[in-house]
């Protein structure tokens, strides 16, 4: 097993002091190299839930478990290393360090785990998402689609047990699209990485086997 | 990629701004730098520690115008000794070395001040191991001059030229008499390079120069607490040869170059360079000497004896003090202003790096690790600016080291070094330290979530 939620529950309060009710899991499972479409709409807590299980927030109550280590009871800078060291994130506008070229971003996303940053590796990741004639140049000088190539290989970069992609081609062309997602999908399936993608989008969710609606303060229902 | 990397690289994103605040930094320290090694020339100028001379003395009076008069010719003379009073301190079987100067006149060209005195003036050291040198010949003759190495450098002369002298207070009032140079001396880093040096016994035999012979015996009465008939008798040689002079017939010669000695009675002088008699035996025996030697003439009312240190010391503490605390004070505010600009400049920028951070943070980055990578842009901003800093102040120094030599006569050397600069960079890392804390703590504070998606 790789992640389990247990009654996750989060709110916000409003700014007029009321509580707002964002989500409100029961239970969720997702087993090791499964895949897996998280789909709702804007403003529905997917990034929420994303930030919850990547130990980057932390619930109003429940537990996250990955690779059977709750997260949600470790010291914050734990939680900050376990994310390093167990968890993959790609993010919708890429996120990548713009004063740092493609090689440095794969490396710096090595630099916050334990041991040394693995240039050979970063080179490889690279090389595997179509990038290595393109390791000096930085963000600025690739294109969208180029970008989302390296924010996957730097999730990569310290094996983790599982991937999570917010809305990953969002920003990307539509000519673009099926590529950055098939290449999430076979560099997670080749690495034996679960995936959990968010996504508002029904033809991006129907290319998963399993896919998970979340309803505004409902359970979560699951489609088989 | 460790965190002195991820901040170098962020420092080098934004390189406008992070070469302006090291900028800053550096032009502060070449300032302080600039100020530090001004002090101590300051310092260095009215150094005494290794004057060759244990005393001074001269007439009584204050210590430190007899200090300023001979050592560094600025104040005038405060009254003189007779010329019996320093044949006595010869013979004083505990004095080994003890030279007549005279002063108050100037060169008719640059004004610069004029020092009878003998040869031995310049046999012994005007610094701690440091020897006077001349181009040529020392002035042995009795018209004989050499010059100090400003004064030969701003007057445009050299060997073989001639020169007259002011009298004193006089500007108007220019001796006949002229003196040639036999010598340039090489520059010392003293009031020397300053200063014409005259022989003695040339300065006496200028017109207007001897005492006349009554001032001189009521002089010499009051100063050895003698009656007249007892001077007189005292100096009854000279006296005779004065009146066989003064019935003498003229006519026909040049008296200005008429070779007549001065009479003892009608010499005086400003004040006389004492070293007492030491023993290798006893390091200590030559100091113990001059105290008790100045103790002595304190308790008369003759003369004074001043050991050169002491006045100067008191007037660098009082005053000179006062200035370097001055200068020290402004070198902390120099390093208060640059620590500000830093830390604007990081601060700055932390509302433009929240994303940044965020994204670290989302990575993996712990809080502290955020906190330290700000503090080490700091340190390397300020590191670098300080190192800069260093050079660039030194680059002035040597810079200008020559143009202050020209103008002034003060001798600089280009690599002087302040130890206190040591102290600077360490100084500069803490000030880093103090001013990345609050951008740090921004970057330590920042929401990841709220900023990740912003």
């Amino acid at each position: 097993m790789s992640l389990k939620l247990i009654s996750i529950q989060k709110s916000y309060k409003e700014p007029s002091g009321e509580n707002l009710p964002v989500l409100d899991v029961p239970e969720f499972e997702l087993k090791t190299g499964e895949q897996a479409a998280l789909v709702g709409s804007s403003g529905g807590g997917k990034t929420t839930l994303l930030n919850i299980i990547s130990g980057i927030t932390t619930p109003d109550s429940g537990q996250v478990l990955i690779d059977n280590v709750e997260i949600t009871r470790l010291p914050e800078a734990a939680r900050d290393r376990f994310r390093a060291e167990r968890i993959g994130f790609v993010y919708q506008t890429f996120n990548l360090l713009p004063a740092f070229s493609a090689f440095e971003n794969v490396l710096l996303g090595m630099s916050f785990a334990r041991g040394r940053a693995d240039r050979k590796r970063a080179k490889e990741l690279l090389e595997k998402v179509g990038l290595g004639h393109r390791l000096s140049h930085r963000p600025g000088q690739l294109s969208v689609g180029e970008q989302q190539r390296v924010s996957i290989a730097r999730a990569l970069a310290n094996r983790p047990s599982l991937m999570l992609a917010d809305e990953p081609t969002a920003s990307v062309d539509p000519a673009n699209q099926d590529k950055i997602l098939d290449l999430i999908q076979s560099m997670c399936r080749e690495h034996n990485v679960s995936l959990l993608l968010v996504t508002h989008a029904p033809e991006i969710a129907q290319r998963f086997d399993r896919v998970i609606q979340l309803a505004d303060f409902n359970q979560v229902l699951q489609k088989t | 990629m460790n965190l002195f990397t991820i901040a170098l690289k962020s420092i080098r994103q934004r390189l406008l701004a992070s070469s302006l605040t090291a900028l800053s930094v550096a032009l502060g320290v070449a300032l302080m730098i600039a100020v530090l090694v001004a002090n101590k020339i300051v310092t260095q100028s009215f150094d005494l520690q290794r004057i060759g001379y244990d005393l001074i003395v001269g007439p009584k009076g204050s210590e430190l115008d007899l200090v300023l008069n001979t050592v560094f010719r600025i104040a005038p003379p405060i009254e003189n000794l007779p010329w019996r009073y320093y044949e006595e301190l010869k013979e004083n079987k505990h004095i080994g070395v003890a030279i007549p100067i005279a002063l108050g006149d100037s060169t008719e060209e640059g004004n610069f001040p004029i020092l009878g005195t003998t040869v031995e003036y310049f046999g012994v050291e005007y610094a701690e191991g440091k020897k006077f040198r001349t181009s040529s010949e020392w002035p042995r003759g009795k018209w004989e001059s050499v010059v100090g190495a400003t004064v030969a450098r701003v007057n445009g002369w050299s060997v073989g030229d001639e020169f007259r002298m002011v009298h004193a207070g006089q500007d108007d009032h220019v001796h006949d008499e002229r003196f040639t140079i036999v010598g340039i001396l090489e520059p010392t880093g003293t009031p020397n390079d300053r200063t014409v040096f005259v022989n003695l016994s040339g300065f006496f035999a200028i017109s207007g120069h001897e005492k006349p012979v009554e001032e001189a015996i009521a002089r010499e009465a009051e100063f050895f607490g003698e009656t007249v008939e007892q001077v007189r008798a005292y100096h009854a040689d000279d006296l005779k040869e004065m009146a066989a002079h003064a019935h003498h017939d003229h006519s026909g010669h040049d008296h200005a170059h008429h070779d007549h000695p001065t009479p003892n009675l009608q010499k005086e002088v400003t004040a006389i360079l004492v070293r007492m008699k030491e023993d290798p035996k006893r390091p200590t025996l030559a100091q113990s000497r001059a105290i008790e030697f100045a103790a002595q003439l304190r308790e008369g009312f003759k003369a004074q004896a001043v050991n050169p240190i002491r006045p100067m010391q008191r007037l660098m503490n009082n005053l000179v003090g006062n200035v370097r605390m001055i200068l020290l004070y402004l070198t902390g505010i120099i390093i208060v202003v640059s620590g500000i600009s830093i830390f604007v400049s990081i601060y700055n920028s932390m509302s433009e790096r929240k994303r940044e951070i965020a994204i670290m943070r989302a990575l993996g980055a712990d809080r502290m690790q955020v906190f330290s990578i700000i503090l080490t842009e700091s340190m390397i901003l300020c590191l670098i600016g300080g190192l800069i800093g260093i050079l660039l102040g030194h680059g002035l120094i040597i810079a200008a080291a020559p143009i202050v030599t020209a103008r002034t006569g003060l001798v600089i050397d280009p690599l002087i070094f302040e130890p206190l600069e040591l102290t600077l960079i360490p100084i500069m890392i803490g000030l880093a330290a103090l001013v990345g804390f609050i951008p740090g703590l921004t970057a330590y504070r920042t929401d990841v979530a709220e900023n990740l998606s912003s």
